[in-house]
């Protein structure tokens, strides 16, 4: 504990740095998972290979990607890009059939009703589409964003400074208190994003509470209430 | 005036859903597309907004064809009514039937504007503009689901059996309240059913259809109820069963107890029959 009190400022700097490889990764996943789905979806041919390929993304173990990458891209093997790079494709290959499932989810009926009405295929995707297909999307996001966060700390093998440089270090020095601080701080930091998340999703998708509430009563409350 | 000139449409796996049909539509009155479902009338009703295009024929909307207007502009100057409503459940009442109106570029307050005006034509409380959806009864999202088509000022309103998923007696209330609307409004309206009752109250014009869009009779209500030489038409409307033909027994506190021919009784006359001229 008294280790952990020394180290707070380290503490807080490593768990920033943290942030600033996992959140970027969720978020590039997330843009690229949303055409690739729309494709995947729109051509059918296509929909499994492209799904069951990106899906497969994640079977590629994580260390020798991110030794890998570097001798692909042309980075050196510390900079915090190839873990990015690397977070990004685990994130899209979670994503991808999430998304894809989401799009598709969609009704028909509200499909239909949306061109009939006058909406452009574009405009319709925007403003129909992909916001209905939100709370899905928001499930396949917290997925992405929870095995992200833990992911990042294996680059700290590599040197990269992450909480999982905690654990590293606490490996290599015998610190117990840093091994637990680094264990604690991931799992802390997973859950407030992925809290984050849902209050973001509940601010942005309104309708969503209304309607779980609108649905019928249990018997027993509908006895109650006559 | 709508005009269907000799349309037809094959889809690409063979099957023709409508073959060689023609028909006009008057301006201001209600045009019902009755028959059973598979007889191509949704997809007539869609080729009227281009959400179908004939293989070959042409729909004209006054004297234009609409082969010649691009679909979403079209789409957006004729209202469309379908069955469980198809609002957009993320947005709010108002909002929705606020659709057409800001796709035509309309500000977002005269949008709402509008849209609380269309609630007030329609029977909804205003205070209802601000729930979604999935907050409404199915009769109050037909309502709005009306309302919304209504909402451009369409002179055309397509409605693809937008009472069919609701409790009848809601139904016969929407059907009612459609009716005043359109005493008031005057519309030009396509109406598909499969339900006889309600083709009878809404429309001006019946076209009784058969599989691949044929006609089978054509007429007003009247004319339809009376004329039994078509076997197909006497049997979709009930007139061989003896549904509609109806027999009249003195009632006991006065007036006309009327029955059916299987001797069910349906309702009292009050008073003498009116003598058409």
């Amino acid at each position: 504990m008294t280790w952990v009190l020394e180290n707070l400022p380290r503490i807080g700097e490593l768990t920033l740095a943290h942030l600033a490889l996992s959140l970027p990764a969720v978020v590039i996943a997330f843009v690229l998972s949303i055409p690739l789905a729309w494709g995947a979806n729109r051509v059918r041919v296509l929909r499994e290979p492209v799904l069951t390929g990106t899906g497969l993304l994640y079977a590629v173990p994580s260390l020798p990607l991110f030794i890998l990458l570097p001798a692909l891209i042309g980075t050196s093997v510390r900079d915090p890009l190839n873990v990015v790079i690397a977070l990004s494709i685990f994130g899209l290959a979670l994503m991808v059939r999430s998304a894809a499932e989401a799009l598709d989810a969609v009704t028909a009926d509200v499909r239909t009703s949306a061109t009939a009405i006058g909406f452009s295929g574009v405009g319709r995707f925007f403003t129909v589409e992909l916001p209905l297909a939100g709370p899905a999307l928001l499930a396949g996001v917290r997925v992405v964003c929870v095995s992200s966060i833990s992911l990042v700390s294996v680059s700290a093998v590599l040197g990269v400074s992450s909480l999982g440089s905690l654990f590293t270090d606490g490996f290599a020095r015998n610190i117990i208190g840093s091994i637990v601080a680094g264990i604690v701080m991931t799992v802390v930091l997973a859950l407030i994003c992925d809290l984050l998340l849902v209050l973001a999703g509940r601010m942005l998708m309104p309708w969503q509470q209304t309607s779980r509430r609108r649905r019928p009563l249990p018997t027993r409350a509908r006895e109650v209430a006559a | 005036m709508i005009e269907f000139r000799q349309v037809n449409k094959t889809y690409p796996d063979g099957t023709a859903a409508v073959q060689d049909f023609s028909l006009t539509v008057p301006s201001h009155t209600t045009t019902v597309l009755l028959g059973s479902s598979g007889c191509g009338k949704t997809t007539l009703l869609r080729m009227v907004n281009r959400m179908v295009d004939p293989s070959s024929g042409a729909v004209l909307i006054d004297d234009e064809d609409v082969a010649d207007v691009e679909p979403v502009a079209l789409r957006r100057r004729i209202g469309y009514v379908m069955q469980h409503s198809g609002l957009l459940p993320h947005r709010r009442v108002i909002d929705n039937i606020a659709t057409v109106p800001r796709l035509n570029g309309a500000s977002r307050a005269d949008a709402r504007a509008r849209g609380y005006e269309l609630m007030e034509i329609v029977g909804l409380d205003a205070s209802l503009g601000v729930r979604y959806p999935g907050q409404l009864s199915g009769g109050q999202q037909q309502r709005v689901g009306v309302a919304r088509g209504l909402a451009a000022d369409p002179n055309i309103l397509l409605m693809d059996e937008p009472f069919g998923a609701v409790d009848p007696l809601v139904r016969v209330e929407l059907q009612r309240e459609l009716s005043r609307v359109q005493a008031e409004l005057k519309k030009t309206i396509i109406f598909v059913t499969h339900d006889i009752d309600e083709a009878l109250t809404l429309g001006d014009q019946i076209v009784v259809l058969k599989a691949g869009g044929e006609i089978a009779a054509a007429g007003t209500p009247a004319e339809l109820v009376q004329n039994q030489q078509d076997e197909f038409v006497s049997r979709f409307l009930g007139l061989d069963s003896g549904r509609r033909s109806l027999t009249a027994a003195t009632a006991d506190d006065g007036g006309w107890l009327i029955s059916d021919a299987q001797g069910r009784p349906l309702g009292v006359v009050d008073s003498q029959p009116v003598q058409r001229p």
